[in-house]
């Protein structure tokens, strides 16, 4: 098929142009899962210990909500409950980023072009996106089975969980594809993609928050078939065939797609715009809104809904207790039922405060990708002083979690109150406990300036920050690592509201080290060269 | 003051690599000056630093007046850039673009600018992602043009733009000539230069080579003369006379501008037959102050 010549030098080409990327992903992706099994083996190695912490887990349709149902009690059942959820998420993520990343925004720049008028098939580069990303998930699995085989679990469980990851790979490889199909901008194929992605999540959890009248739906998430799949817990292999199905029928219409349009067209028809600025652009801040304006607006619908799914699932704690009175009456003891919603509140916003934390490392970032892009150029050879160009985009990284939280925080209150019955209530606590996080993501932020003002070429770093406290937090305590380790991450210092007392001074500090890093950071941007 | 830009031994470091070298650059009001040298010679790197975008490490510069670093948000009020490479965001339209950066500047000239994309032909409705490249050039060339400033400072303007759109943009920066606007032009389209220019900097690795108005420049350099005598042998010999080239009884040869009356004297004895001359161009000037540097090095 001649629309596929170059595919495999293409292939080769994106290889070397990924491989410091991609081959870090697939390493963490693979090594986290090991990592924690034996982490488990040391810290639960007896059948006693291990059934205890299972109770635990059952006893919290928040944590089940959050993580996925625990199928099996056994090591291999507590790391596939432990890390396949988020990381078959991880992997979804990672497939649609890439596709698009090598298909859509090729085209985008025009790099694409380039390729197109050498010996090269006009499928070939979505092909070699394909091939790369699927070949990585198949990687991702083997290194993964492989390593779980090598620290001493079954090599059925093992192979099931590689093959769950790879399977994930295929169909979010497919999802990009398509998504890269419908868009002009990269940018906007990006948001398709995720959004999917995190919609797919959704259902995964709602199927998982434990009430049992919903389990069906995760049979529609592609994210659920992971734990349908059971590695460990009596495997169930067709399960494989559900992906395979979906990737090839996602591959099919990307190409149909593919076929009908033109190189750098999209499947929606871009309209033409307005001849002459509004009012509202005329600023540095004004285009900075334009800018910003659709992840703002997408990130915050995007963890709204998470916030109110997270909240109608904190009542399934109260379902769970009463067809349990000998729990209850130990719950009691430990503070009521109360608690327990309290502590899912915390468990749940610690999670959506770090999503929100990685929209204030783009929205920071995209100081150096306008400088990288030579678009400051222009407008800092206007009258825009340099501090308020910066300003303009460090403002949405400072305010849009503020927004974010109290939107997703409230929708969590309000929908586990329209539940309970007390909407007010539940909405202002719901409220507070997520703008507890908001220091927190600041420090993050905080640290994306001072790169972004002092080392403008190492800002990669704030992600590596990120994951570090993203690894810290979700990781930090079961695999007992110490204490000023755990300290490092701004989120180990949130105080645990409502389930605990409010303690301001933790939240004024680290008030303060992200202003002196955000200071550090326009200082350095101010005094520096501008460069791409 | 009479210059709107003096830069007087300016140099610039990136790391190891010294980019100016002792670079001076006098742009006079109103005048229209070329800023010429190959690429990577620090044409860029000069207008970064007349923009206050780069610092510099050594050597003086002002810019209308002012120090182009600290008082750079004043004096950008009263100048508006092209960059070489123009990059728009993909979802503003043209006219937005053009509007926006007009507005950040001194301000728009609304009947200017209507005038002007009726001369370059221009879609102000589309995106920014879906303009070639010279289409870029022009939405960033309307918005300078058509800002309510003092100073064009306009890299390689020209670099996207087909013959036609070249012939308006140079009708353009004639008339700006006219009302008394100060254009800093960089580029390497000699013929551009030529036609537009009062003055020229010719720049080469970092240091200003050359500089002064077109007839004071061509003063300096060589008349090509193409001959046919019954025996050019003696050519060879004659002070004034550089790159001689014979076949048969034809010869081509360069000769320094004030000896041209010399030779031409003992050209007379050698029995010619016919002779062609033609002056200077800035392009001979140029390759020369080119090669010769590189034959240096």
């Amino acid at each position: 098929m001649n629309t596929l010549v170059g595919t495999g030098r293409l292939t080769r080409f994106i290889l070397r142009r990924e491989r410091a990327r991609l081959s870090a992903w697939v390493g963490v992706l693979a090594l986290v899962p090991v990592a924690t099994a034996s982490a488990f083996m040391t810290l639960y190695p007896d059948e006693v210990s291990r059934q205890a912490l299972a109770n635990t887990v059952a006893s919290s349709p928040a944590l089940t909500a959050l993580l996925g149902p625990l199928h099996s009690s056994s090591i291999g059942g507590l790391t596939v409950w432990r890390s396949a959820t988020i990381a078959a998420f991880l992997v979804a993520i990672l497939a649609i980023l890439t596709l698009v990343r090598h298909t859509r925004e090729e085209e985008e720049t025009g790099r694409r072009e380039l390729l197109g008028s050498t010996v090269m098939g006009r499928h070939a580069p979505l092909a070699a996106a394909l091939l790369v990303m699927m070949g990585a998930g198949v990687v991702l699995g083997a290194m993964l089975s492989l390593g779980l085989i090598m620290v001493g679990l079954p090599a059925a469980g093992s192979v099931a969980f590689g093959l769950a990851l790879a399977g994930t790979s295929f169909v979010f490889a497919g999802v990009g594809a398509v998504a890269a199909q419908l868009t002009e901008g990269a940018g906007a194929a990006r948001g398709i993609g995720v959004g999917v992605a995190g919609g797919l999540f959704l259902i995964r959890m709602i199927a998982d928050s434990g009430v049992g009248e919903f389990d069906w739906l995760s049979w529609l998430s592609p994210i659920g078939w992971v734990s349908q799949m059971r590695p460990f817990a009596g495997e169930v292999w067709w399960v494989l065939a559900f992906w395979l199905a979906l990737a090839a029928v996602l591959v099919g219409v990307a190409a149909v797609i593919a076929d009908r349009r033109d190189v750098g067209a999209g499947a929606f028809r871009p309209r033409p715009g307005p001849s002459t600025a509004g009012r509202g652009l005329g600023s540095a801040l004004g285009l900075a809104w334009r800018i910003h304006r659709g992840s703002v607006l997408g990130w915050t619908f995007g963890l709204a809904i998470l916030g109110a799914v997270y909240g109608a699932t904190a009542d399934s704690v109260g379902d769970m207790l009463d067809g349990n009175p000998q729990l209850a009456e130990i719950l009691e003891q430990l503070g009521g039922e109360q608690s327990l919603v309290d502590g899912f509140f915390v468990a749940a916003l610690g999670i959506i405060a770090l999503i929100t934390a990685a929209y204030g490392i783009r929205a920071v970032l995209r100081i150096r990708v306008e400088e990288e892009a030579l678009r400051a150029e222009p407008v800092l050879a206007t009258s825009t002083p340099r501090l308020e160009w910066a300003t303009s985009h460090l403002f949405f990284g400072v305010m849009t979690p503020v927004l974010i939280l109290s939107i997703a925080g409230s929708l969590a209150g309000a929908a586990y109150g329209a539940i309970t019955g007390d909407v007010g209530e539940q909405t202002a606590r719901a409220l507070s406990a997520a703008l507890v996080h908001v220091p927190a993501v600041w420090v993050v932020v905080g640290v994306t300036m001072a790169l972004v003002g002092l080392a403008p070429h190492r800002t990669g770093l704030s992600w590596g920050f990120l994951n570090a406290c993203l690894i810290l937090g979700q990781l930090g305590r079961i695999l007992q690592f110490p204490q000023w380790s755990l300290n490092l991450s701004p989120f180990t210092h949130v105080p645990q509201f409502p389930a605990e007392k409010l303690d301001l001074l933790p939240l004024v500090a680290l008030l303060v080290v992200a202003a002196v890093l955000v200071a550090a950071g326009l200082a350095g941007f101010r005094r520096r060269d501008i460069r791409n | 003051m009479s210059n709107a830009i003096h830069a007087a031994g300016l140099i610039k470091d990136f790391g190891q690599v010294r980019a100016l070298d002792g670079l001076d650059l006098d742009v006079k009001v109103g005048e229209v000056h070329g800023f010429l040298g190959p690429n990577g010679a620090g044409k860029t790197t000069t207008i970064r630093i007349l923009l206050g975008l780069q610092r510099h490490n050594g050597g003086s510069v002002s810019l209308l007046g002012g120090d182009p670093w600290t008082q750079a948000t004043e004096l950008h009020r009263r100048l508006a850039y092209v960059p070489g490479d123009v990059m728009l965001w993909p979802n503003l339209t043209g006219g937005e673009v053009i509007d926006l950066l007009g507005r950040m500047r001194g301000g728009v000239d609304t009947r200017k600018r209507a005038e002007l994309l009726e001369r370059f032909d221009l879609d102000p409705t589309k995106k920014g992602r879906t303009y070639s490249k010279g289409n870029r050039q022009k939405v960033a060339l309307v918005s300078a043009l058509a800002s309510k400033v003092e100073l064009l400072i306009l890299d390689e303007p020209t670099a996207g733009l087909d013959p036609l759109m070249e012939a308006q943009f140079r009708e353009c920066i004639a008339d700006d000539r006219d009302i008394g606007r100060t254009v800093l032009l960089a580029s390497h389209i000699l013929a551009e230069v030529e036609a537009l220019c009062d003055r020229v900097s010719i720049v080469r690795k970092g240091k200003t080579v050359e500089s002064g108005t077109l007839a004071e420049l061509r003063h300096l350099t060589r008349t090509r003369i193409a001959v046919e005598v019954d025996d050019p042998s003696p050519l060879g010999a004659m002070t004034g006379v550089h790159g001689l080239q014979v076949t048969g009884s034809q010869a081509e040869f360069e000769v320094d501008s004030d000896r041209i009356g010399n030779v031409v004297r003992m050209l007379a004895p050698l029995g010619v037959k016919s002779l062609t001359s033609h002056p200077p161009t800035l392009e001979e000037l140029f390759m020369r102050h080119y090669e010769d540097g590189e034959s240096r090095t």
